[in-house]
């Protein structure tokens, strides 16, 4: 009696969640992908423990305290946190007009043609072409496009800034073109149904929508540019990476020390620009 | 403007193909300057005939004439030229939560107004009068600078009502209008309305659930069913038979608008996420 009333056949199987046998799948095929790829990076984080091992780690991070303190030595690194600020900022400026119109021409939701189903041809095409552009630009490490522009305009900050500007153009632009499609379309739809044209949709409908999300993507790029530009100064691009690599070299662990902590500023003042600039277009 | 359907069938892009047409062999004749109300249950396929008369949908079968064109078999171009002739406001006011309701309300200029000209009244609100007189019809003149999202429901759907009488278009497609306004807000909604499409002389077709409100503001009434048109009738002759029969199954939807009144404000919108990509 009690089975047959736990197997009400109205609350039966088809009671079930049918989305259930979905996401057990993909769980199941995502441990499947994420374990041949543990043993191919050899993965052991227990070596790290050995006492072998631990020994020199500790006497190394040991090295880093105390930072160095010389007036000398800190009016250089405030010069060079300039100028790799100044790196940042020139390159995501030049990165943003080129992500920019990128963006804006391979945005689906601003398609004419595309607001009553299938986008036309042409512009279809054009579409896949620039995103096709925008894969090239980021795909290579800005790292690789220090490397060949050191050759191209010599040792120095400019290299830096156009590495930035090509490689984060390409980042900018595919993630400006995702916030933007991935909010409300109907506002923009529906300006473009009334007869706007594109770029009035974009100004009046697509950008009051999603300017906080941008703005905020943008700063937290502008604080990896800054990083990024440390990398870059390894391979000869100037600013505080490249007194890194230089303290490195001669074993001066302290100062090292020095310019992480000015990092650590940096990143602390680009987030808290952020959350400013998010609070104000909040 | 005139408009013209003939045996016009219709389904949404994103449909499911065992789905039914949302709108099966409609044809309807809306002489320049009428003003229809359209009723029927939800799912009648009320929207669906606005969209598709506002050139946003395109029809499976049948055809479409607005004024003496055929939208459907201009360029590109030309039907963008056209569709600043029409209005469609949805039922959801289309508004960005971030934007002043002066700005929004401007929106309805943008087809009259170039790029630049466009630009520049973002940065300094070009026509103010306009958006006031039109903010005042409706009355929300004290909300001209205010952000939308500071708005109620309400407030916001007339907000979205507002912008049609920025733009100077010949066709007013209406949907559902009073779905978040109490009686009184309606009444003087309805009546902005009617009067903005006859100072205009242009064309008004409105759906609305609020049967009573159609019954006294339009002279004719249309009224949909599973995608079909079953009476189209002046409204004197619509009776309470009519009315029963359209909404058999459905007859809480005709004692009164189906959705409640909702005057309150959103909560705050919250604060864009940060995305790590």
């Amino acid at each position: 009696m009690q089975t047959v009333l736990s197997r009400n056949p109205q609350r039966g199987p088809s009671k079930r969640d049918p989305a259930w046998m979905g996401r057990m799948f993909w769980l199941l095929a995502g441990a499947a992908l994420l374990w041949p790829a543990l043993v191919l990076t050899e993965f052991k984080v227990w070596t790290l423990f050995e006492a072998s091992n631990l020994k020199p780690t500790l006497k190394f991070l040991g090295d880093f305290f105390p930072p160095k303190i010389e007036g000398e030595f800190l009016l250089l690194v405030a010069k060079e946190t300039w100028r790799t600020v100044a790196i940042a900022t020139a390159g995501i400026a030049l990165a943003m007009l080129l992500a920019v119109p990128l963006a804006l021409l391979s945005v689906r939701v601003l398609s004419v043609s595309a607001l009553t189903g299938k986008m036309n041809k042409l512009p279809s095409a054009l579409r896949t072409l620039l995103r096709w552009v925008m894969v090239l630009l980021r795909s290579v490490p800005e790292l690789i496009w220090a490397l060949i522009f050191v050759r191209v305009v010599g040792l120095g900050p400019t290299a830096g800034v156009i590495a930035i500007a090509l490689t984060y153009g390409g980042m900018l632009g595919k993630v400006y073109a995702e916030i933007l499609e991935s909010g409300d379309a109907q506002v923009t739809q529906s300006l473009l149904r009334n007869g706007a044209g594109r770029l009035q949709a974009f100004f009046y409908g697509l950008l009051p929508q999603n300017a906080a999300e941008l703005t905020s993507y943008s700063v937290y790029r502008w604080e990896c540019a800054i990083r990024s530009s440390a990398v870059l100064g390894f391979v000869g691009a100037g600013g505080l990476g490249q007194q890194m690599d230089a303290s490195m070299k001669m074993f001066n662990v302290s100062e090292v020390a020095t310019m992480l902590i000015v990092f650590m500023l940096l990143v602390w003042l680009a987030d808290a620009t952020s959350a400013w600039l998010r609070k104000e277009l909040g | 403007m005139q408009v013209l359907l003939a045996d016009v069938s219709a389904r949404h892009p994103a449909a499911k193909g065992n789905v039914p047409d949302a709108l099966r062999h409609v044809s309807l004749k809306v002489q320049s300057g009428e003003q229809v109300a359209i009723i029927g249950p939800s799912g009648a396929g009320k929207t669906t005939l606005l969209q598709l008369t506002a050139c946003a949908l395109k029809p499976t079968t049948g055809s479409l004439q607005l004024g003496d064109v055929d939208p459907w078999g201009l360029p590109i171009r030309g039907l963008q030229k056209l569709r600043a002739s029409l209005f469609l406001a949805p039922q959801v006011p289309p508004l960005p939560p971030r934007q002043r309701v002066v700005t929004a309300v401007l929106a309805g200029l943008l087809p009259q107004m170039g790029i630049w000209a466009s630009l520049r009244s973002l940065f300094y609100p070009k026509h103010i009068e306009t958006a006031d007189a039109a903010l005042a019809r409706f009355d929300l003149a004290d909300k001209l600078f205010e952000r939308v999202d500071r708005l109620s429901g309400g407030e916001r759907q007339r907000v979205g009502l507002a912008r049609i009488l920025a733009s100077n278009a010949q066709l007013l497609l209406v949907d559902e209008p009073l779905s978040a306004l109490d009686p009184a807000r309606s009444e003087q909604a309805i009546k902005a309305l009617t009067d903005i499409a006859a100072e205009r002389g242009a064309t008004l077709v409105a759906t609305l659930h609020h049967v009573d409100m159609a019954l006294r503001s339009f002279p004719r009434i249309i009224g949909m069913r599973d995608g079909q048109i079953v009476f189209d009738l002046p409204a004197a002759q619509v009776s309470t038979q009519h009315l029963h029969d359209l909404y058999a199954q459905h007859l809480h939807e005709l004692d009164g608008p189906a959705v409640a009144a909702d005057d309150v404000p959103d909560a705050a919108s919250p604060p864009a996420a940060m995305h790590c990509r």
